[in-house]
């Protein structure tokens, strides 16, 4: 820890006894739930299926009997079904970076926006960051959530706020270096790569204020977070959102660097077995899945996140009680998370069975190289594409990188290999061979 | 007046290529003439062997991605600008060559090469009617 001083921004709610807070949280998922029947088609006519009355959900226990959520939800009802208010109440649309081909929307109230700004900004304050500060957002702005997230909550604490969004490494640290920016947020993967850069340049970290970043969007590990506080000199925060629920600061992180504090008093989370979806006890190893109890534009109930973690109830050395996640362990699903980009196998599957006389069968390979990561996609050459010229071949190998990077909106490599070269599985396929060291 | 070559796709990978010659020898045949296209992560071995249809089928049984194609076999004059005169011919026709690759075996006052052309049919057509020789399957089998 680098930082001295701890400071909490709202103590009423990150320091509650936790006695009370179930309690709070038991008050306002009844009235969520109650809203949500009320005004939400698909909830209605699930609790109506599972025979569930709002009524019977009294308090944070009687979550099991709510059904679940999942992404595909969002999309079925693209872009207002699942809205329970007005569509004229929404002021905010934020999207996924997901990439299945369908985007997935979420609308704000007023109010939602103004919960969300507050979550970030407590993410802010725990990493250290206040009036005093200038911090710079290097996440993307537009529809992802890391921008726009960022720069809210930072406003809110009275930060000077610097909105560079991603992209030109250079312009990023010389205004990092003239403005005298005290804390930023990007990607680690971003992160180290400033770190890199910084110091392939030769200057000087003395010539910095940097103190604290807040990370997130996509996994990492404390090896990571050790080499980007050893170069930058630094405190690294995790920061953990998805847009579905709010957008980061969902759970943010303290300088203990302990887990991520939950705002629970926003957002009721289980930890669930993947499999079977029975809740599991603090400690163990699952599901996230999320149940918003103040949002208005568009509640989610047990909402599966697919991510995995453990929950810890303990009071943090920082003085907050809200239950803590750990960083996140991997994904229920087989989604990857390349680039801060979201890649389903599934999609590779489907681009490669549009091209006539492809083969479906194929095998991922992501790398990383220094700071960033690489995708090969290995894809068998049968008789029907074989035609004799390394012209037609080539030609074959374009399309393919062509229509992956329109679906995925990333790049990959396209190598060619001999048929029925590649595995075929009985049961679950795993195509993926993941070699980047997190 | 074709000639039928064996196309096979081969990645690159270390025995590859004895791997796939190998086969081919033990199933009795010989490589009468051979080429290899080469990209960074495969290649395409084209040859013409004693028995076409022996060969074609010993890959494919045993899981080669393997292609006949038509191509010529052209016995040029072994002296100088003896492949010259009949590259001009084809290029006064406007006859593109997309590839080309020399035999194995030589047969004495001429060279043989074998050419593949976008239009096959007509190359064949105007270079026999300039009276350069190509060569039957039977006949570049016995050479």
């Amino acid at each position: 820890m680098k930082q001295k001083a701890l400071k909490i921004w709202n103590p009423g709610m990150e320091c509650m006894d936790r006695e009370q807070m179930r309690d709070l949280q038991s008050a306002r998922l009844r009235e969520t739930v109650r809203r949500v029947y009320d005004n939400v088609p698909m909830y209605r006519a699930r609790m109506d299926e599972k025979g569930v009355k709002p009524e019977d959900i009294r308090t944070v226990d009687d979550l099991r009997y709510l059904p679940f959520t999942d992404k595909p939800d969002l999309r079925e009802y693209f872009p207002f079904g699942l809205l329970a208010v007005p569509k004229d109440r929404i002021v905010r649309i934020q999207g996924s970076s997901g990439t299945t081909g369908m985007p997935i929307v979420a609308g704000y109230t007023a109010k939602d926006v103004e919960t969300w700004t507050e979550m970030v900004a407590r993410g802010v304050t725990a990493a250290g960051g206040g009036p005093e500060d200038v911090v710079q957002v290097c996440y993307g702005y537009g529809l992802f959530t890391g921008g726009l997230g960022l720069h809210q909550g930072a406003t809110k604490v009275g930060a000077m706020v610097v909105p560079m969004s991603s992209g030109n490494t250079k312009r990023q640290i010389a205004m990092m270096k003239s403005l005298g920016v005290t804390m930023f947020g990007c990607t680690p993967s971003y992160a180290m790569h400033i770190g890199e850069t910084i110091r392939d340049m030769g200057m000087d970290l003395k010539d910095f204020r940097l103190k604290s970043a807040v990370l997130g969007a996509e996994p990492w590990s404390e090896n990571i977070r050790t080499r980007i506080e050893e170069l930058l000199d630094i405190d690294a925060l995790d920061i953990y959102g998805l847009t579905e629920i709010a957008g980061p600061g969902v759970a943010t992180e303290c300088l203990f660097k302990n887990g991520m504090h939950v705002n629970e008093d926003n957002v009721i989370v289980e930890i669930v077995n993947p499999e079977t979806l029975e809740p599991l006890p603090y400690g163990e190893k699952g599901e996230l899945v999320f149940s918003t109890i103040t949002k208005e534009g568009m509640p989610l109930l047990r909402y599966r996140t697919h991510d995995l973690s453990r929950l810890n109830p303990e009071k943090c050395e920082c003085g907050r009680t809200n239950v803590r996640m750990e960083r996140i362990m991997g994904r229920t699903d087989d989604m990857l998370i390349i680039r801060g980009v979201n890649v389903f196998p599934s999609q590779i599957e489907t681009v490669l069975t549009n091209i006539e006389g492809c083969e479906p069968h194929f095998m991922l390979t992501v790398e990383r190289t220094g700071t960033t990561d690489s995708m090969e996609i290995q894809v068998e050459v049968n008789d029907r594409i074989f035609g004799d010229t390394v012209g037609h071949l080539e030609q074959f190998r374009r399309r393919i990188r062509e229509e992956m990077k329109s679906a995925l909106g990333l790049s990959a490599e396209i190598k060619l290999v001999e048929a029925k070269s590649l595995p075929r599985f009985e049961g679950k396929a795993r195509r993926v061979v993941d070699n980047r060291k997190l | 007046m074709f000639v039928k070559q064996i196309s096979v796709f081969l990645e690159n990978s270390k025995g590859s290529l004895s791997r796939m010659t190998r086969m081919i020898s033990e199933a009795g045949l010989d490589l009468i003439a051979l080429s290899i296209a080469d990209t960074e992560h495969y290649g395409i071995l084209r040859c013409i062997v004693t028995d076409t249809e022996k060969g074609y089928q010993t890959l494919k049984d045993a899981g080669y991605t393997a292609r006949l194609t038509d191509v010529l076999a052209v016995y040029v004059p072994d002296h100088p600008g003896g492949l010259a005169d009949v590259l001009d011919v084809l290029r006064d026709e406007s006859i593109s060559v997309e590839y080309l690759y020399s035999f194995v075996r030589s047969s004495g006052s001429h060279a043989l090469i074998i050419f593949h052309l976008d239009e096959l049919e007509r190359g064949a057509e105007v270079l026999t009617r300039k009276g350069i020789r190509l060569l039957d399957q039977e006949q570049i089998r016995s050479l």
